[in-house]
């Protein structure tokens, strides 16, 4: 499948990535060569086959559901490029 | 002082129970050595004084009681691990300035058996490369040089370069790598050094910046098989805050090089010899199966009839997890904010900014192969595949014991080739995604030199939790291949 504009466009929307109207025919191109690249899986017969979404054998374990972490916002902060009292800050979301 | 930069893991550590030396001296000639080599670009944040003081703490220890099994080795991490209170930045924009308030499971366990941590190693931007030219800080070097054109700069390889470099070029002895579909193995055979991805849930992945989680696995880089074996044996481990690391005991690794491989059936897929395959590699791949012979193991054609579809499964499948991954990078809590007028316009900002170009393609292509109406025939196809590719491994595996490969199509290629196409780029790591679609343990050692004087790898493939036997093997070959080329100033 060849990518156009419009499309590369709605997909960065998706991924929250600007892109610069110029960018968009190269980005196209290239999209679309890797997409042409990664179709000849078409030639596989998968019938039956079952999606394999891990290697690891194994049943996903399950915890107790008791709080065993947390009780120092400092820490959670410290990173934050805005914060303050003790929250992290954000443009204004709701009008 | 050049005497302690060449010695093994395994060498150090029992000069260092001798007291033949100490930790200290140890760790200072490696900080010279750091320091003598900036011009390879290995690490990105160099920590000498914190290396100090560990390597002081180590001595007393040492001099207390009893010694950890990696104690007062200076290594280097590789800087997709969270290290606390030292910068992690998986060598993109959007996470410089990053402290880690946390240690990544691995690099912890290291830090418990007594290891000196010289600082972060350079590597392709979360990871996502096969040159470690997308690194946000600039490329790694490798430090060896073609006989023909010695002013060449070439790749390492990647992602896991600059731990390659660092290894290859003695500023530390050993590194932490991780392997998404070549990471460790790839630039292990560009730099003329060993190392091993283990199985998929051998190693914690917890603290560890997340590329493609059901791929992603760290393992040791290091100089001989030996010193992979001794410090996977310090890196592995069940970790209750990943799920899928497993629960299982860890094995003495370098137990199993017990250097018998009599009656070991190797097998040899044909489908890794392509038309156009180089005749250096394959030259190096022949005398690989003639040593194993010779040492009393027969090789065995084997067919693993889907790997030509392993490297488009691949990138279907790791876009696809990177782009869910990496979508926690909003410019919020942690790294990069580029302001904007409203929440969603930072965001975009924010990762336009932060990511490069390499990591938004492959976003862009996960987003797409996720999204309603391309879903199943793009994913879920992928992961369909992804299954028979699984099972040709697991058929091999009834008949034989361990596969033997070239590791990569080429030997590392100079800095300014491979750049137009992506997708050209991508088939550096052909042999070596098949191993980690299917969560298998693959080693890469140094086997001979192309005619051009630069290090040429060999890929040994185990089943699952059978590291032991890729130890055992590999550590027959290493023997064989006497492997004592060096790069150019070690």
């Amino acid at each position: 499948m060849s990518l156009d504009k419009s499309t590369v466009r709605a997909i960065a929307d998706l991924a929250r990535i600007e892109v610069q109207d110029e960018e968009l025919d190269h980005l196209a191109g290239e999209l679309s060569n890797i997409l042409h690249f990664v179709e000849q899986l078409s030639e596989v017969n998968t019938d039956g086959v079952l999606p394999m979404s891990s290697v690891a054998d194994i049943t996903l374990p399950m915890r107790a559901d008791v709080i065993n972490d947390g009780g120092y916002p400092d820490k959670v902060l410290a990173n934050a490029p805005e914060a303050a009292e003790g929250f992290f800050t954000v443009p204004k979301v709701v009008e | 002082m050049t005497t302690l930069l060449n010695l093994s893991l395994a060498e150090a550590r029992d000069a260092l129970a001798k007291g033949e030396f100490t930790a200290v001296e140890l760790t200072t000639a490696h900080i010279k050595a750091i320091e003598a080599r900036r011009d390879l670009n290995a690490f990105i944040v160099e920590t000498p004084d914190l290396a100090l003081d560990a390597a002081k703490a180590s001595d007393q220890r040492r001099k207390a009681g009893p010694a950890g099994a990696m104690d007062g080795l200076p290594i280097g991490i590789k800087d997709l691990f969270c290290t606390e209170g030292v910068q992690t930045t998986a060598a993109s924009h959007i996470l410089e300035g990053f402290k880690p308030p946390y240690e990544s499971t691995v690099s912890a366990r290291l830090k418990a058996a007594g290891a000196v941590s010289l600082g972060k190693l350079n590597l392709d931007e979360f990871a996502m490369g096969s040159s470690n030219k997308t690194s946000y800080f600039g490329a790694a070097i490798n430090p060896w040089k073609k006989a023909s054109d010695p002013a060449a700069r070439l790749v390492p390889g990647g992602s896991s370069g600059g731990s390659a470099a660092a290894v290859a070029a003695r500023m530390v002895m050993a590194a932490t790598g991780t392997d998404t579909g070549g990471s460790i193995r790839q630039p292990a055979a560009f730099c003329g050094i060993t190392g091993i991805k283990p199985t998929y849930g051998r190693c914690s992945r917890w603290g560890i910046v997340a590329f493609a989680s059901s791929l992603d696995q760290a393992g040791p880089m290091a100089r001989t098989v030996r010193d992979c074996a001794i410090m996977l044996g310090s890196m592995a481990g069940h970790d209750p805050k990943d799920s899928t690391s497993v629960n299982m005991a860890v094995p003495d690794f370098e137990k199993a090089l017990s250097g018998d491989i009599r009656g070991l059936k190797i097998g040899i897929p044909k489908e890794y010899r392509p038309v156009g395959l180089s005749e250096e590699v394959a030259k190096v791949w022949d005398q690989g199966i003639e040593w194993l012979k010779a040492a009393g193991a027969t090789p065995v054609e084997i067919t693993l009839p889907h790997t030509k579809y392993a490297l488009p499964t691949y990138y279907i499948i790791a876009p696809a997890e990177c782009s869910s991954n990496l979508a926690r990078y909003d410019g919020l809590r942690f790294g990069l904010r580029v302001p904007g007028k409203t929440l969603d316009e930072m965001y975009r900002k924010t990762r336009a900014a932060g990511f490069g170009s390499e990591v938004r393609r492959r976003i862009l292509i996960g987003t797409y192969v996720l999204s309603a109406g391309y879903y199943d025939a793009y994913y879920a196809k992928a992961q369909k595949v992804r299954r028979l590719i699984a099972e040709d491994f697991r058929k091999a595996f009834e008949t034989v014991d361990v596969i033997l490969t070239p590791t990569a199509p080429t030997p590392a290629f100079g800095l300014d080739e491979n750049t137009d196409d992506p997708v050209t780029m991508w088939l550096n790591d052909v042999f070596t995604i098949p191993t980690s679609l299917a969560g298998l343990p693959g080693l890469s050692l140094p086997a001979g030199l192309s005619a051009d004087g630069l290090p040429l790898g060999l890929q040994l493939i185990g089943r699952p939790f059978d590291e032991e036997t890729v130890f055992r093997v590999a550590g027959v070959m290493e023997s064989a291949a006497n492997f004592t080329a060096k790069p150019e100033g070690v």
